[in-house]
């Protein structure tokens, strides 16, 4: 890794602050999304691309990305300067999440040059959204039976089939795609490869699906004789299995090389603190009654829990027993705890519990309940919490598969 | 948003792991473990000498009184390790003794007794009565200044862990209607003054100790004007020497039940197979590493205003959570032979009520937790 000079990374620092402090716009008149999985409508989608470029072009996304494919060129340690900077000023989301954070890394560490000279920048720039086709309606969590057929055909590939809770389906140019192209292998895994599929082609249509929320975020893709280039493969044929086993690394975070950022905002137990001040409960205020702050501190110690865990990295010695343990526990440390935690505020709200987003007595704005219900997209999506423990229990703990 | 603590790991707590898990692994094997709870004093005399050797005991001490000069930070790997292999032995009673002086000592007893303790002198506390209240400061023996000189003590103690083999027993009294310590030698007892009790963890050590009628050496009192600091330091730092004891014991018991998650076949499968017992084996286990995260935190800052306090309050509710669950479920999922007393699970429950039990639970901590972050 490159030596950081302190005084440059300082400097760095200082004029992202800045940057941030000027350019971020918590209020655009309209409500924005807590994830890059609920960007539902157009105006939505038009502010949080301008400002993901906008954010990339000041040079504070990617900045640790190489130089030829459009990053920064800089040490990891900028784009973590960067990042803390926009957090720090209540920056919006970025919603190409999954080509930042997934597609990004997947092609530095497996792509061709081609494909990386083709597709990095644009992931960067937010001029190319990109959305992921791995569950289908009959294969969710039992990923490796994906049946969407991909059938060569000259220099092309021929796709038919059905893919579902595509984030982004309706705005994606580019699906990162695992089909079937061969449908007698004796291990099921061995039949599949990973695509980077051009979305806006004939024979992709998306529709749109509605979320427990009611808002739109995802659809479901249809492919119908669809024609995607044959050197659109990453990896070998038949070899799709392991490359989505590696985006799913990059997904749950148990490996870095991610374009830097953030794709959510959630609530945080100082949010819910503030709630539990000024709800009432027995005339007086919420954090009086002893059940309340027993459950605040239940909160604050799993939220240092999850920020010391995400530290141990650091620490090698700590992590000898079972070196990829965090990594792989942390989705279903921070997922799980998120959702206990707005479960809790929506009761601490009493009575406007019973209020929904777009009521003017909803207690702020009826954030709680929205996070409530949209934190099972992180419960589910990426491989569901009860198959992150089987993960954790057969990768980490080496117990026999279920 | 409240600085709760974070990360630190020296280079020294660094080497004391990697020494200390491999000394615990070979002096401690498990049919170790289970022969000393038989034995009269629960030790073994030689693995004791050799920790002395190892310069374990004056970790904390300060050079000027013979000590390495560390940190408590450095006692935490050494500490966690014993828990792990269920080492037994007056370490934990020793090192808070110690801290005891170096909190609240005068100048002449640090001089003269702390140099003693790095060489190996056993000694301990006596803390608790029969209030069972955790706030040490309630206290209800005495010491009383006689005609001669002398304090003349009275009043019960119980759960003097390791008495029956300390030479210097260190005791909370109130002296002139305030907490106070004092040193009391063991040798000057009446041999009916220390009982030894039947406690809950067979792998240590603990008497009922009788103070009624016994006098001590004026200069035996502790700086009255240091002892509640020293009461509240000695608080914490048994808080987090028995949370790094307790997430030792945790890896542990989870290995222990992986193994037979991993070897014990039911209806033609392996029972680790099944995700009623993988999934919250699985629990213990994430919850077992966010527990040694908190305990690191609070090691590394311990010394810090404030925020010691805060991270060692949290590590020791997280310990005692994790492995109290963990235990649990280890002797559930050994189905039938966890019942038995052969089976290893029961240790650490015992382990976790005990350490629960002593300076504070997951509750107790919580609400204090609650005075100092709402």
């Amino acid at each position: 890794m490159t030596d950081v000079d302190p005084k440059d990374l300082h400097a760095f620092a200082e004029a992202a602050d800045a940057w941030f402090k000027e350019n971020v716009n918590r209020d655009p008149g309209f409500m924005l999304p807590l994830t890059f999985m609920e960007v539902g409508t157009d105006q939505q989608f038009d502010f949080l691309q301008t400002w993901q470029n906008k954010v990339y072009e000041a040079g504070y996304l990617g900045a640790a990305w190489p130089k030829e494919y459009g990053g920064g060129g800089l040490p990891q340690a900028f784009q973590t300067e960067a990042t803390k900077a926009m957090r720090r000023h209540g920056g919006p989301i970025f919603l190409n999440a999954i080509g930042l954070n997934w597609t990004g890394p997947l092609l530095l560490d497996m792509g061709s040059e081609a494909q990386r000279a083709k597709y990095l920048k644009g992931i960067l720039s937010a001029e190319d959204i990109w959305c992921q086709g791995f569950s289908e309606p009959d294969n969710g969590s039992d990923l490796g039976n994906a049946q969407t057929r991909a059938v060569r055909d000259g220099e092309h590939y021929v796709v038919t089939g059905s893919k579902i809770w595509t984030t982004l389906g309706k705005y994606a140019r580019y699906m990162i795609l695992l089909a079937r192209t061969e449908a007698d292998t004796s291990r099921k895994y061995d039949g599949l490869t990973f695509f980077l599929a051009p979305m806006k082609i004939d024979g992709v249509e998306t529709r749109p699906i509605r979320k427990l929320t009611g808002e739109h975020g995802f659809t479901q893709t249809f492919f119908r004789e669809a024609r995607i280039p044959a050197d659109e493969i990453v990896g070998v044929e038949g070899g799709g299995w392991k490359v989505a086993m590696r985006t799913l690394e990059y997904e749950r975070g148990a490996r870095g090389g991610q374009a830097g950022g953030y794709v959510s905002v959630g609530s945080n137990a100082w949010d819910v603190l503030d709630l539990a001040r000024k709800m009432t409960r027995g005339s007086k205020p919420a954090l009086e009654d002893p059940a309340t702050r027993a459950k605040m501190i239940d909160f604050m110690i799993d939220i240092q829990s999850n920020a010391l865990c995400g530290q141990r990295a650091a620490f090698s010695p700590l992590n000898t027993d079972r070196p990829t343990g965090l990594a792989l526990s942390s989705k279903l440390m921070h997922t799980d705890f998120a959702q206990r935690m707005n479960a809790f505020a929506i009761g601490l709200t009493g009575p406007g519990g019973g209020y929904y987003v777009g009521d003017p007595n909803a207690v702020d704005g009826g954030w709680w309940t929205r996070s409530y219900l949209n934190s099972f997209s992180a419960t589910i999506g990426g491989g569901t919490s009860q198959i992150q423990r089987n993960i954790i229990g057969e990768h980490v703990l080496g117990l026999p598969k279920s | 948003m409240q600085d709760l603590g974070r990360l630190g790991f020296s280079e020294d707590q660094g080497s004391l792991l990697e020494v200390a898990t491999s000394f615990c692994a070979k002096r401690s094997p498990i049919a170790r473990v289970r022969q000393l709870i038989e034995d009269e004093t629960g030790h073994d005399a030689e693995v004791w000498r050799e920790i002395v050797e190892l310069g374990w005991l004056g970790i904390a001490i300060p050079e000027a009184y013979g000590g390495a000069g560390l940190a408590l930070a450095e006692v935490v790997p050494v500490m966690e390790q014993m828990g792990r292999y269920l080492l037994a032995g007056p370490f934990y009673s020793t090192t808070l003794a110690a801290q005891a002086l170096v909190a609240g000592g005068t100048e002449d007893q640090k001089r003269t007794l702390l140099p003693r303790l790095a060489e190996g002198a056993i000694a301990t506390l006596a803390l608790c009565e029969a209030s069972g209240d955790w706030d040490l400061t309630n206290i209800a023996c005495t010491a009383t200044a006689t005609a001669g000189g002398n304090l003349k003590l009275a009043g019960t103690k119980q759960l003097v862990s390791d008495a029956a083999v300390a030479s210097t027993i260190i005791a909370s009294v109130l002296h002139a209607g305030r907490p106070a310590l004092v040193m009391i030698d063991r040798a000057s007892l009446a041999p009916d003054a220390l009982r030894r009790e039947v406690i809950v963890d067979e792998t240590k050590r603990a008497c009922e100790l009788c103070l009624d009628g016994v006098e001590i050496p004026a200069a035996n009192l502790l700086d009255p004007s240091r002892a509640e600091a020293a009461l509240a330091h000695i608080h914490l730092v048994a808080n987090l020497l028995a949370a790094a004891e307790m997430c030792g014991g945790t890896q542990s018991v989870i290995d222990y039940t992986l193994d037979y998650l991993k070897t014990r076949v039911q209806f033609g499968k392996l029972i680790g197979s099944y995700q009623a017992l993988k999934h919250p084996i699985v629990d213990a286990y994430v919850s077992y590493e966010q527990t040694r995260s908190h305990v690191y935190s609070a090691a590394h800052c311990f010394c810090e205003q404030g925020i010691g306090e805060i991270a060692t309050r949290m590590a020791k509710a997280q310990a005692d959570t994790t492995l109290s669950f963990a235990a649990d479920r280890a002797i559930q999922f050994h189905g039938g032979f966890g019942f038995t007393y052969d089976c290893d699970a029961q240790l650490y429950r015992r382990r976790a009520i005990w350490h629960a039990s002593q300076y504070g639970d997951a509750a107790w901590h919580k609400e204090k937790l609650a005075d100092l972050l709402l």
